[in-house]
């Protein structure tokens, strides 16, 4: 009979039973064959599998089981459900699990608070700033000193990977502890960088149910687009630190320049990515999905649009009046990103990479 | 779609499984126009083809999803075991041949398959497996039906095909709340068998029928097939004859599929409602004895058995969707199984004084553990039950499906009693699958049938109906 009001847990125990005894999903992802190795779920396997399924939809669309059958298995569902739970599960510290219960509200209340926060601090410290758009060498540090722009970043960076470490050692506790070896990490990081699992059978080549029961390499793409842009982003501002630490030359930098067209490349990769993963959320089966995380993957698609955008923004109105508030709304958009980071869905890329390391440990342990 | 959008097709197709669709994009692409009417709503579709798995292909030299060769001679010996003769060579000799070009034709549809090697059965030398199962393939083809022009009614239940002078004159269906008249130029009928048609069922087996489970579809109701042998279409196989399995006794009524299956007869012991043994639950390795059980345990009072093993067995059997019944003793075994304790406990303690030592080897017939001086004998995997806890499942009859269907001739043509043929009737798939299967069961073949008949029908359909 349906579960629909079991808890997560249980329904995904009972879904991974129904599973277990069916196995015709198992060329699909890395969670069948992660299923296959048990008899039995503990709630730490669960938690695992949860992690591990990347939410590619193949196994709804094929499923004998799924709704309106009886047995109402909708495996995508069920574990994006208690994924959600577990990334509270594992916060840290423990009482700002309460930042996931309504993920979306609270992405968008941080955003607008690091905002505000920056607009509002310039205002009240130094309002001048505000007013007079001055353009050259420095004139970004003129608005916000470099002191506290490096600073306000480097310690909700600083904060975020502290937390971030802490989620990733209880999960990796919770789901089994244990030692995996060099070629399981080099496994995982292969696969987290081709995104392996969000292109279907075949080592990736047959796509995924992105939409509906037809497949594509869309999320993939989208993703790819989401996730190496970001990568840009971060290589620009690498390489604009060694620029101003080791050149002693101050952004803004010239539109030629490693910074500026790493961050424009990476910025509009970005845009594409985050506009185009919420297209594909919008216009796909709803069936298979969770709908209480939506708020939250929507949230942070957002986010990241924005924080993309603003920066795009910025380089293209750095020399206008407008320069110092569009400064300041980005470095609200970035301040708050980097806080957000263990407290919003882009921990899913933190318990992903580990559970496919453990995934990627369990099948050489199984094939030596 | 709206009904009104049904107009007469050149090609009307009954049904919505694996030959349906093989059938209308055949007939599709050959230019003719195609409607295929399936009696399940949308998320249903599919028949029991949602419920399979795999297909078996004839190859001379390992492919990307098969091993080694498996070559005529040698499928034909395996379909002339299983069915111990009720089949028809030549019609069988062109069906394996036909599974040849099989996978290619697939393939262009957009099935997909697991690549060789992969899962925990050891077919994957005769048998392509389909990434995903049945339903994957399913949605596949009617894809592929949809961007060729094919239309579809989903919940249209064909309930009579006017059959005059040979001639399918025409087709009356319900959809939704409507009836519906068409007057295809040809009609191609896989409409599957009757194991849903528990009325049917009862005719053959007694008022037993009503403790059998159906595995698949409960769309499988035999209308098309009563209708058609009512009006003088020469029928195959026995009526009385079909495919069961003993399954979980918990399974829903339809549609459980694979999940239901138990594995673990083997190695224990089977007893019935009075707590007796009554077949050698060791006679041979568990695929292919699987088969067997459904017939033993249907003859059972009330088709009911239960499979007893002990803790030593419980890993080596593939997982059960149904919970294990547990008990640290024998009695309270029988008592949460509703048997009679002092005879549970008198038929394991006969059967543990009976068991002789012997090399224990789980999944080869060459197991060396058997009873003395037993009646029923068993003949391998006989370890004692005697290692708390105990484990109990519940079996029951599982009809897969049946083998009555229609007779057909190579090109897929409805015959007639009396001889000679209908002029514009095919059949495809189980409801004429009793032509080369008359008896047993072979993994996969099922689909192979479908996808070359249907493939056939669906050609010859079209040239008849385009001239």
């Amino acid at each position: 009979m349906p579960l629909v009001d079991r808890p997560s847990l249980d329904k995904a125990r009972y879904e991974m039973e129904v599973c277990n005894a069916c196995r015709y999903c198992e060329g699909y992802c890395a969670v069948f064959p992660a299923m296959m190795r048990r008899r039995e779920f503990t709630d730490g396997d669960l938690n695992y599998l949860a992690n591990l399924c990347h939410g590619c939809k193949a196994c709804f669309h094929a499923c004998q089981y799924a709704p309106p059958h009886q047995f109402g298995i909708n495996v995508p569902q069920t574990l994006a459900s208690l994924r959600a739970e577990t990334y509270a599960q594992y916060a840290w510290p423990r009482p700002l699990a309460v930042l996931y219960r309504k993920n979306g509200v609270t992405v968008a209340v941080v955003v607008a608070l690091g905002i505000a926060l920056v607009l509002g601090g310039l205002a009240f410290l130094k309002p001048e700033a505000l007013t007079t758009g001055q353009g050259g060498e420095g004139a970004f540090y003129r608005v916000i000193p470099w002191r506290v722009m490096a600073g306000a970043a480097g310690l909700s960076l600083l904060w975020s990977m502290l937390a971030l470490t802490m989620g990733g050692i209880r999960f990796w506790r919770d789901t089994g502890g244990g030692l995996a070896k060099g070629g399981a990490a080099a496994q995982a990081i292969h696969s987290v960088l081709t995104l392996r699992y969000l292109g279907g059978g075949h080592d990736g080549q047959d796509g995924c149910n992105d939409v509906g029961e037809s497949f594509s390499q869309e999320r993939r793409a989208f993703h790819h687009a989401l996730f190496y842009g970001f990568g840009l982003c971060f290589a620009s501002t690498c390489v604009a630190f060694v620029y101003d630490h080791f050149l002693f030359r101050a952004a803004p930098y010239p539109l030629t320049s490693a910074p500026v067209i790493l961050g424009t490349a990476g910025g509009a990769a970005m845009m594409i990515g985050a506009g185009g993963m919420a297209w594909l959320k919008a216009v796909s089966d709803p069936r298979p999905e969770a709908r209480q995380v939506l708020g939250g993957d929507y949230a942070l698609l957002a986010l990241l649009f924005a924080a993309a955008a603003t920066g795009i923004g910025l380089l293209a109105l750095r020399d206008t009046d407008a320069m110092p508030v569009v400064l300041a709304v980005h470095m609200g958009v970035i301040l708050s990103l980097f806080a957000l980071l263990p407290y919003s869905k882009m921990v899913h890329g933190l318990y992903r990479g580990l559970a496919l390391l453990r995934s990627a440990a369990e099948a050489k342990q199984e094939g030596s | 779609m709206g009904e009104a959008q049904l107009r007469d097709p050149d090609v009307l197709v009954v049904g919505g499984g694996n030959a349906a669709l093989c059938a209308a994009v055949t007939a599709r692409r050959a230019g003719a126009s195609v409607l295929i009417l399936e009696h399940a709503p949308r998320d249903m579709r599919g028949g029991n083809s949602r419920h399979t798995r795999n297909l078996r292909a004839m190859h001379a030299a390992p492919t990307e999803v098969l091993t080694e060769a498996y070559l005529e001679d040698e499928y034909w010996q395996d379909l002339l075991r299983v069915t111990g003769g009720q089949t028809d060579e030549h019609l069988a000799r062109m069906t394996i041949r036909a599974s040849r070009g099989a996978l290619d034709f697939m393939d262009g549809c957009g099935v997909k398959f697991q690549p060789a090697l992969s899962g925990t059965l050891s077919l994957s030398r005769t048998n392509a497996f389909f990434l995903g199962g049945g339903k994957a393939l399913v949605n596949a083809y009617y894809a592929t039906a949809k961007a060729l022009g094919v239309e579809v009614a989903y919940g249209a239940e064909v309930r009579s095909l006017a059959l005059d002078k040979g001639r399918i004159a025409q087709v009356e269906a319900v959809v939704g709340e409507e009836t519906l008249t068409l007057k295809p130029k040809a009609v191609v009928v896989a409409s599957g068998g009757f194991q849903a048609n528990l009325e049917w069922l009862r005719e053959a087996w007694g008022p037993g029928a009503e403790n059998f489970i159906i595995r698949g579809t409960p769309y499988a109701t035999g209308t098309v097939l009563k209708d058609l042998l009512g009006q003088g279409a020469a029928s195959v196989g026995d009526p009385t004859q079909c495919h069961a399995v003993a399954i979980d006794a918990r399974a829903p009524k339809f549609d459980g599929g694979i999940v239901t299956r138990l594995d673990c007869v083997p190695f224990g012991i089977v007893v019935n409602k009075t707590g007796a043994r009554f077949h050698d639950e060791g006679e041979d390795v568990w695929p292919k004895r699987y088969a067997i059980w459904g017939r033993l345990v249907a003859q059972q009072p009330d088709q009911i058995a239960w499979s007893i093993i002990d803790a030593k067995a419980r890993e080596l059997f593939m997982p059960s969707v149904f919970p294990a019944i547990t008990a640290d003793t024998i009695p309270e075994l029988a008592v949460k199984l509703g048997l009679d304790p002092a005879a549970v406990q008198a038929t394991v303690d006969g059967f543990n004084a009976a068991v002789r030592p012997g090399e224990f080897k789980p999944t080869s017939i060459e197991d060396g553990c058997a009873t003395q001086g037993l009646t029923p004998p068993k003949t391998h995997w006989a370890r004692a039950i005697d290692t708390a806890p105990f484990i109990a499942y519940p079996l029951r009859p599982g009809i897969t499906f049946t083998y009555l269907g229609l007779k057909t001739d190579e090109t897929a043509r409805v015959q007639l009693e009396g001889g000679g043929a209908a002029s514009n009737l095919w059949a495809a798939g189980e409801i004429m699958a009793g032509n080369i299967l008359g008896k047993g069961y072979l993994a996969g073949f099922g689909m192979t049938i479908g996808t070359v008949f249907g493939r056939i029908s669906g050609e010859e359909a079209a040239r008849h109906a385009l001239g």
